[in-house]
């Protein structure tokens, strides 16, 4: 937590012991350093439902996790959660769809929620650091980040960087540019 | 010769990580087994091969986004033991607790009501597009936010006391590296009284549906089995610390206190050509009929009594279902696990008000070893860290039970019995697929496959022949 109030909360999520998975810690850890004004940084292995008790307390949140599907070296799409009724689910861990629906069905959250997909490659047994590729796009998503956070231009950036295939995804959420 | 087909669903949606399942059917298209494969971690022991021992604590966490917490202690229970630093001062093992009554009290929440509730509260034969978190969170909103504020008091705890949420530093070899401020635990101490009132309320919806819909529930999933759990010396319930007590079916005693630092003596672990996952039992009976299940069903049943007041009261009513008897039934987990979250936030509640908390004295050591052994009961059931260390400080093997391979072949029952029970014809129906599910996530397994990046976790059922040919295939979500 910065001086002044946050309105903002950047969110990395992913296992930093299973290579590429660790792009999402990663990216929160590059931005919690530049100590950015107004912005929260947190970071978890995985979302969890409590997360959703938290989205209330800002303007927008950015989750941040690795993406095996969709461009190099990031796309970056609001989160669009009208379509929670017909997810499926997972125990333990849960999607940042669910984590808004979670947040605005419970707890009246109001929060414009944005996923930031980097692109990962390697995903398999333990295995610590990022691959040489995801490195790469790491560094050119921790710039856009930077910029994307302290413009606040969220929608605009959206509109450039989405990325409907990533709707792909199949643990449930829907993403749409 | 009879011919098999074989019934692959998979993955199991709605426990972590991937998994399927395989029903095998003989010519006359009964159910001979069920094969549950698990996408279990692998590699570890390279992983682990060469680290300095000290950073064993912290490495372990990686294996797994579920239970980091549990796997931190038990390495860490280990390393006490590579240091000869097993009697921990009173701050650091009640730290040790509070993290660990911690982890327990927010998982099983999590479990109960956003993994099982769904069933219990809409039905099992309900349709998977409300029967799940969302669906609870909007016919039962007050429920749902008490689940979710249940969770985050644990999570809390567990930041608090591990120091973070990724890679917790909290249990060293031989302590902790911090104690509890009073700042914090007052944070702790202000909502304890309503925490400890929805954990209440928890066991009563628990057991109200339990007793309710016993006819229904006894057979589902359900099979006799030996139990397994660590217990106190005084045979009190203990989930941070204790010995191994293991009892069959009837209640009779196979073995009780034995020190875990001998458990190779007592429990070994079975190779089966189809799974990676090891099936474990107890070497004085033999695989056949040694294997036992683990979790809160078996530390109900292996323990004497528990030292709180408000889940003592709890066992009571729950042993009285079974005149005293184990209880065998695979769908009264879900009423174990929410009498050991009461017992958690009973425990929580005493030692927020224990000043050696806010204690300095926080490592101690001793005499220096090669090996050492760290168990605890883990939300899901018995945990067992194995090391042997070189002189050099470094780790040079690791053996992991972990407790869904202690509970690997009762889960294999479990599936077994519900097909047995739900199978018609060599189709998969949506019914067979809910009630396949339910069996499974009583025992919530850890599927171990924290990655969880965008675009993975597919839902898909397929059905194929003997020759592995795809008769069907389904998918959800």
């Amino acid at each position: 937590m910065n001086g002044e109030a946050a309105n903002v909360l950047l969110y990395g999520y992913g296992n930093p012991g299973r290579g590429d998975d660790g792009l999402g810690p990663a990216l929160a850890a590059a931005i919690e350093a530049m100590a950015m004004p107004g912005i929260d940084v947190d970071a978890n292995y995985q979302l969890t439902v409590e997360d959703a008790a938290e989205m209330g307390r800002y303007a927008a949140v950015v989750f941040a996790d690795a993406a095996t599907e969709g461009p190099s070296p990031f796309w970056f799409s609001r989160i669009d959660d009208s379509s929670i009724g017909r997810l499926g689910w997972t125990s333990h861990s849960v999607s940042p769809v669910q984590v808004v629906a979670l947040a605005r069905d419970l707890f009246g959250s109001k929060v414009a929620a944005y996923a930031l997909g980097i692109r990962g490659y390697a995903f398999g047994e333990l295995d610590e650091g990022l691959s040489a590729p995801a490195k790469d796009n790491l560094g050119q998503a921790v710039a856009f980040a930077r910029r994307a956070l302290g413009e606040r231009r969220f929608e605009h950036y959206a509109r450039e960087f989405g990325h409907p295939a990533a709707g792909l995804a199949t643990s449930g959420p829907t993403w749409k540019a | 010769m009879s011919v098999a087909k074989r019934i692959v669903i998979e993955p199991v949606t709605r426990v972590e990580g991937h998994g399927k399942v395989v029903i095998l059917l003989d010519e006359n298209k009964k159910v001979i087994s069920a094969r549950l494969h698990i996408v279990e971690f692998r590699g570890f022991e390279r992983f682990i091969q060469g680290r300095p021992f000290w950073e064993v604590p912290v490495l372990v966490q990686r294996l797994c986004g579920i239970c980091p917490v549990s796997h931190h202690l038990a390495a860490a229970k280990a390393m006490d033991r590579i240091v000869g630093g097993e009697n921990l001062t009173p701050t650091a093992e009640k730290i040790r607790r509070l993290m660990h009554y911690g982890q327990m009290y927010q998982s099983h929440a999590l479990h109960f009501f956003h993994l099982a509730s769904p069933d219990l509260l809409f039905g099992f034969d309900a349709d998977v597009a409300i029967r799940n978190v969302i669906g609870v969170a909007g016919k039962y909103p007050a429920l749902a936010v008490q689940a979710v504020l249940m969770r985050k008091y644990g999570q809390e705890i567990i930041k608090a006391t591990a120091g973070k949420k990724i890679h917790g530093t909290g249990a060293i070899p031989g302590g902790v590296n911090k104690n509890l401020s009073i700042a914090e635990r007052d944070v702790f101490l202000r909502d304890a009284d309503q925490q400890m009132t929805w954990a209440q309320s928890a066991v009563k919806i628990a057991k109200d549906y339990t007793v309710a819909n016993l006819a229904k529930l006894a057979p589902f999933g359900s099979f006799d089995s030996n139990h397994l759990s660590l217990v106190r010396a005084d045979g009190a319930m203990d989930l941070y610390h204790g010995n191994l007590r293991a009892i069959d079916a009837e209640g009779k005693v196979i073995f009780d206190q034995v020190d875990y630092q001998s458990y190779v003596d007592f429990i070994a672990e079975e190779v089966r050509d189809w799974s990676y996952m090891k099936f474990p039992f107890i070497r004085s009976i033999g695989p056949e009929k040694g294997w036992y299940r683990v979790g809160p069903l078996a530390r109900l049943n292996t323990a004497k009594f528990i030292d709180t007041p408000l889940a003592e009261a709890a066992r009571k009513e729950f042993i009285a279902v079974t005149s005293g008897k184990p209880n065998n039934l695979t769908m009264a987990y879900h009423w174990a696990r929410m009498i050991e979250l009461v017992h958690a936030m009973e425990k929580i509640h005493a030692l927020l008000n224990d000043k050696d908390l806010q204690g300095t004295d926080l490592v101690v050591k001793g005499e220096r070893r090669e090996v050492g052994i760290g168990l605890l009961e883990a939300p899901r059931g018995t945990l067992f860290h194995h090391y042997k260390v070189d002189k050099n400080d470094q780790v040079v093997s690791a053996n992991l039970i972990v407790s869904t391979t202690n509970n690997n072949e009762p889960m294999n029952r479990a599936v077994a019995k519900v097909a047995q029970d739900h199978l018609q014809g060599v189709e998969i129906t949506e019914g067979l697929l809910n009630h396949v599910e339910v069996a499974i996530r009583a025992y919530d397994p850890c599927l171990s496959c924290a990655t969880h990046a965008l675009g993975q976790m597919p839902m898909e059922l397929t059905l194929v022949d003997y020759q592995g040919q795809i008769l069907d295939r389904k998918s959800r979500g």
